[in-house]
């Protein structure tokens, strides 16, 4: 008994000892309860939110580029493409087999197939094959019920049922590079197209629209359970050209085979009709994925397919630079229309010899005529009393040697040298002799296809500075023409020039091509009311050394490709009330009044017929 | 009630043992099992089946098992212990030859109708043992080492056997259990000091022993983050699912983080994130608190008893039922690292369930004979 006493009374001690021990072993249990479901509770809600709602964004429908009369110029059509889910179909195998039989699977697709199986979960879709065309589409669809776990799958793409004809001016579209991730989701996705080049990607974040979301909820191993919510994403806005796409495409069939580009211009408004580089490539081919080989081609090609020759090509302007020259003589009060040089063929300075392009010279020659033939001794006289700088001012104040800022991307600016320029660029003091050629539009002068018909176009309108724009209007989807504004244009700025010195020049470019002596007149438009007035340039490629001068020049026929010159033109009409520009530059063409006048004669004659400023424009653009 | 110094010779009949039923022990035992099958019911995502409806019929079974043990007499008990022990011991070698592997990698054996698992039985079946071998050794005897190494060897070899499986877990509650029996028996603290010293030094030895699986499973439990999407993800998502609970919880069968499978197991070892989760904090002391009452009888039912076996039976059968509570809440809540211990009486399982209520029963005979004094020797049939 006593021995039990005193053991109970120890069991007893040691009881409450335990259940003490208990009792704060629980309480550590309910604090740990406390902390994590009172203290941290809105922390793991958050978590169990992000757990099990997974956000799946829905791709945004990308906007349309139009042309200014509703042409599609870049749509999204349906692509479809088959996918299986393999957790819905007993065999993979089999199944595969039997679709194989409908479009033939080539092994390299069955073993991409098959390896995206054993990586994925059962429920997730793998692609077979995208860009299916509809016949397959059907086929498969005939054959559903032998294809268990098969199934198709709508998506979109971009289109261009123009092709290659704007290729540059649009551009394309084609998945997100990895130096194009921002980190915002929507770039993420594998569907996702972002525009690269032209309109497309200039305008790339109104055209993309917003993305939708789609709330949906799914468990431990990513299966979709349900939709919770769903915000539905906003469509790209539309981008409506100011380009004629009739007219752009007549351009470019008419460049042909051609290295070359056009521009044309309305000169009131600055609305780019058309801009045609050839030659050009197929935008479609990026949005299915282009081959090496066709890229290969197309880099590899030395006329340059990829480059928008009309904003990137950087020309000598040759005499066509010749008005810009007169003009700076005139208006800085150095000379009179009168003023006279007699053209032996050549000018002496010092010991080097100017030549004109007649051999044997044009004789007495006054500002008219010296335009009206391009003689270049009469103009080496104009620049050498002119002077450089002065040259080189006007040339501004008519948009060249800048940056028009008409919205496509490469964009050049020219050069217009001044003497600073090239003591800062050359390091070596300007010399006379290159004030002569500068004055034929020679030497260090460059200026884009855009740059010359901008100039052209602010010789006809009445001496105001019209800038190029490429775009009427971004409007959102389905607003169609009532949106559609067709804006006042802003009124430029007058360049402030003496109105009788524009005429004069304006008539003697009247004269290049109406007057038979004109160099230019073989490529007279002959109908009544849209007769066309320009310059003739020819951009030299290679120095003519002195020898081949005296065994006699040798023709640009017979000349290499590369080292032809290129032939250049730029031009209005109507000349009695001029609307529209144009520049043609044609690589290696040659002679500008017969290569580059031809083409400017068609496609302003197309221009006027079309008359597509008439049409859709307001007419109310002061004048002069 | 009796007076201390007198014992009850005579036999009881069933009516006075009837009589004798701790009624309130029954009904908390209920009430938490009823939480159970809600429970189960919500983690079949709100049918009966596959889960409560069996759970209802393992209980009722285990309910009639629990009130044949309390009525039987406790000296049966006492008398079979060792043979009771040597059987279970006889199925663990068993299943470590020729067991299947189950979840947590416990040991089972296809019984058809349901699957054994001789570690749940061990868990009894040594508290029994050890009950037995204290109860023969005197209080004077028990500081003398010579005395408690058969005990010691009573709970290692079922530990190491277990630890085999392998099952931490299992093989931990049976060293803490036997080591608390060792201690209500009375052994001196110092013995204890020099056991934990030399289990401590013995942790590299130790941590060489274990499976590469088990070794992950304690460095994930001290870093969760490290390895959110493989050992630690059982974790993470059970710490999220049950603060995201808060104080109300989202509602019975609005658990989604249970439902949506982010947590797993959660019919067995995280039954209590799915309890947790749906009906809150407010949820979670409430379950506490029943199994708080039941720890608060087994004491109460261990210090009425008037012999020292059903002293540390009833102790034994209390400890052995809070180390199921402690380590499965713990483990759930990342105090512990992942173990398996089911959570008595609710974690869907048949083994446990008739092994808890198997005991619960010789607690409630603890209580009912506890005024009859057992003699030391364990032969005399009477007093």
């Amino acid at each position: 008994m006593y021995r039990d006493r005193s053991r109970y009374k120890m069991f007893t001690r040691r009881a409450l000892m335990l259940s003490g021990g208990q009792a704060v072993l629980l309480s550590a249990l309910a604090t740990r309860m406390y902390y994590l479901q009172v203290i941290e509770s809105a922390r793991y809600q958050v978590l169990a939110e992000e757990n099990r709602i997974n956000l799946r964004l829905l791709l945004p429908s990308r906007g349309r580029i139009v042309d200014r009369f509703g042409v599609e110029l870049a749509v999204n059509e349906k692509s479809y493409r088959v996918v299986i889910v393999s957790e819905q179909t007993k065999d993979v195998e089999e199944t595969l087999d039997k679709l194989g039989a409908i479009i033939s699977l080539s092994d390299y697709e069955r073993r991409r197939v098959r390896h995206e199986i054993k990586r994925r979960r059962g429920f997730f879709p793998i692609t077979v094959r995208e860009n299916l065309v509809w016949e397959e589409v059907a086929k498969i669809e005939v054959n559903a019920p032998d294809l268990p776990g098969v199934m198709i799958d709508v998506g979109q793409s971009r289109r261009y049922p123009h092709a290659a004809a704007a290729a540059h001016l649009l551009g394309y579209v084609a998945a997100v590079s990895e130096a194009e991730l921002t980190g915002e989701p929507l770039l993420a996705l594998p569907e996702f197209r972002v525009g690269k080049g032209g309109i497309e990607k200039v305008h790339d974040l109104r055209l993309r629209g917003k993305a939708g979301a789609s709330e949906v909820e799914v468990n431990a191993i990513g299966r979709a359970i349900r939709e919770l919510a769903r915000r539905e994403g906003q469509p790209g806005d539309e981008v409506v050209l100011s380009i004629d796409m009739a007219l752009q495409k007549f351009a470019y069939d008419r460049l042909g085979d051609e290295s070359a580009s056009v521009v044309v211009m309305d000169v009131h408004s600055g609305e780019v009709l058309a801009l045609v580089s050839t030659p050009s490539f197929d935008p479609n081919a990026f949005t299915k994925g282009i081959t090496t080989a066709y890229w290969r081609e197309l880099t590899g090609n030395l006329r340059a397919p990829l480059t928008n020759k009309a904003v990137t090509g950087q020309y000598a302007p040759g005499s066509a630079i010749k008005m810009v020259v007169a003009l700076a003589a005139l208006e800085g009060g150095i000379l009179t229309p009168d003023h006279k040089v007699f053209c032996k063929g050549y000018i002496q300075l010092g010991n080097a010899r100017f030549h004109c392009w007649k051999k044997h010279g044009h004789g007495h020659t006054d500002m008219y005529k010296g335009i009206q033939q391009s003689c270049d001794v009469f103009f080496y006289d104009v620049a050498r009393r002119t002077g450089v700088d002065r040259i080189a001012a006007m040339a501004e104040r008519f948009g060249l040697g800048q940056l028009l800022d008409i919205g496509l991307p490469g964009e050049r600016r020219g050069l217009i040298p001044t003497r600073d320029w090239k003591l800062a660029n050359k390091g070596v003091p300007w010399q006379l002799g290159e004030t002569l050629i500068a004055g034929i539009g020679q030497g260090f002068v460059l200026s884009t296809p855009l740059q010359l018909a901008v100039m052209a176009a602010r010789l006809a309108n009445g001496g105001r500075a019209v800038k190029p724009t490429l775009v009427r209007s971004v409007r959102r989807a389905g607003e169609g023409k009532t949106a559609d504004t067709g804006a006042e244009p802003p009124d430029f700025p007058e360049i402030k020039i003496g109105k009788a010195s524009l005429e004069f020049i304006t008539g003697a470019m009247n004269a290049v091509t109406n007057t038979p002596r004109g160099t230019a007149y073989r490529a007279r438009i002959k109908e009544p009311g849209m007769a066309m007035a320009g310059k003739t340039g020819t951009s030299q490629v290679r120095r003519i050394s002195m020898s081949e001068r005296q065994s006699g020049l040798i023709k640009n026929k017979q000349k290499p490709w590369i080292e032809r010159d290129h032939a250049v033109f730029v031009g209005f009409a109507p000349v009695h009330d001029p609307r529209y520009a144009v520049a043609v530059v044609v690589e290696h063409g040659g002679g500008g009044s017969k290569v580059a006048a031809p083409i400017a004669r068609d496609v302003l004659l197309e221009t006027q017929r079309r008359d597509p400023s008439g049409v859709s424009g307001p007419q109310r653009f002061a004048r002069g | 009630m009796s007076d201390p110094g007198e014992f009850f010779h005579a036999e009881m009949t069933l009516r006075q043992k009837l009589w004798q039923i701790n009624w309130g022990l029954v009904v908390i035992i209920c009430a938490t099992a009823v939480i159970g099958f809600a429970v189960l019911y919500s983690a079949a995502n709100g049918s009966i089946y596959p889960w409560a409806a069996r759970q209802m019929v393992r209980f009722s079974a285990g309910l009639a098992i629990m009130f044949t043990v309390a009525l039987i007499d406790t000296r049966v008990w006492l008398r079979y212990a060792y043979l009771i022990y040597l059987g279970a011991l006889a199925l663990l070698a068993y299943v470590d030859v020729f067991g299947a592997v189950g979840r947590g990698a416990q040991r089972w054996i296809d019984l058809g109708a349901f699957n054994l698992q001789p570690s749940e039985v061990m868990k009894v079946a040594l508290v029994l043992a050890l009950a037995r071998c204290f109860h023969a050794i005197r209080f004077e005897e028990i500081g003398r080492i010579r005395y408690l190494v058969w005990p010691l060897a009573l709970v290692v070899a079922p530990a190491a056997l277990v630890f085999r499986q392998p099952d931490l877990g299992t093989a931990t509650m049976l060293v803490l259990a036997g080591g608390a029996m060792f201690f209500m028996a009375g052994v001196r603290f110092w013995k204890f000091g020099a056991v934990i010293a030399g289990a401590l030094a013995m942790i590299p030895v130790a941590w060489h022993f274990l499976r590469d699986y088990q070794k992950q499973r304690i460095l994930t439990f001290f870093d969760p983050e490290s390895d959110p999407m493989g050992a630690g993800y059982h974790i993470i998502q059970s710490k999220i699912a049950l603060g995201s609970g808060g104080i109300f919880g989202k509602g019975f069968l609005q658990g989604t983080q249970s439902h949506l499978n982010f947590v797993p197991e959660k019919q067995t070892d995280f039954v209590f994130t799915l309890l947790a989760e749906e009906f809150g904090i407010i949820g979670g002391l409430f379950l506490l608190a029943l199994y708080l009452m039941l720890l608060i009888y087994g004491f109460a039912i261990a210090m009425r008893s008037r012999n020292q076996f059903g002293r540390l039976l009833a102790v034994g059968v209390t400890v052995t039922f809070f180390l199921y509570v402690f380590i499965n809440i713990a483990m759930v809540m990342g105090l512990l690292p992942v173990v398996g211990v089911p959570l008595p009486l609710v974690s869907y399982g048949g083994t446990s369930m008739l092994t808890l209520l198997f005991s619960f029963g010789l607690l409630m005979g603890v209580y009912i004979h506890r005024d009859i004094g057992v003699d030391r020797s364990a032969d005399a049939e009477t007093l």
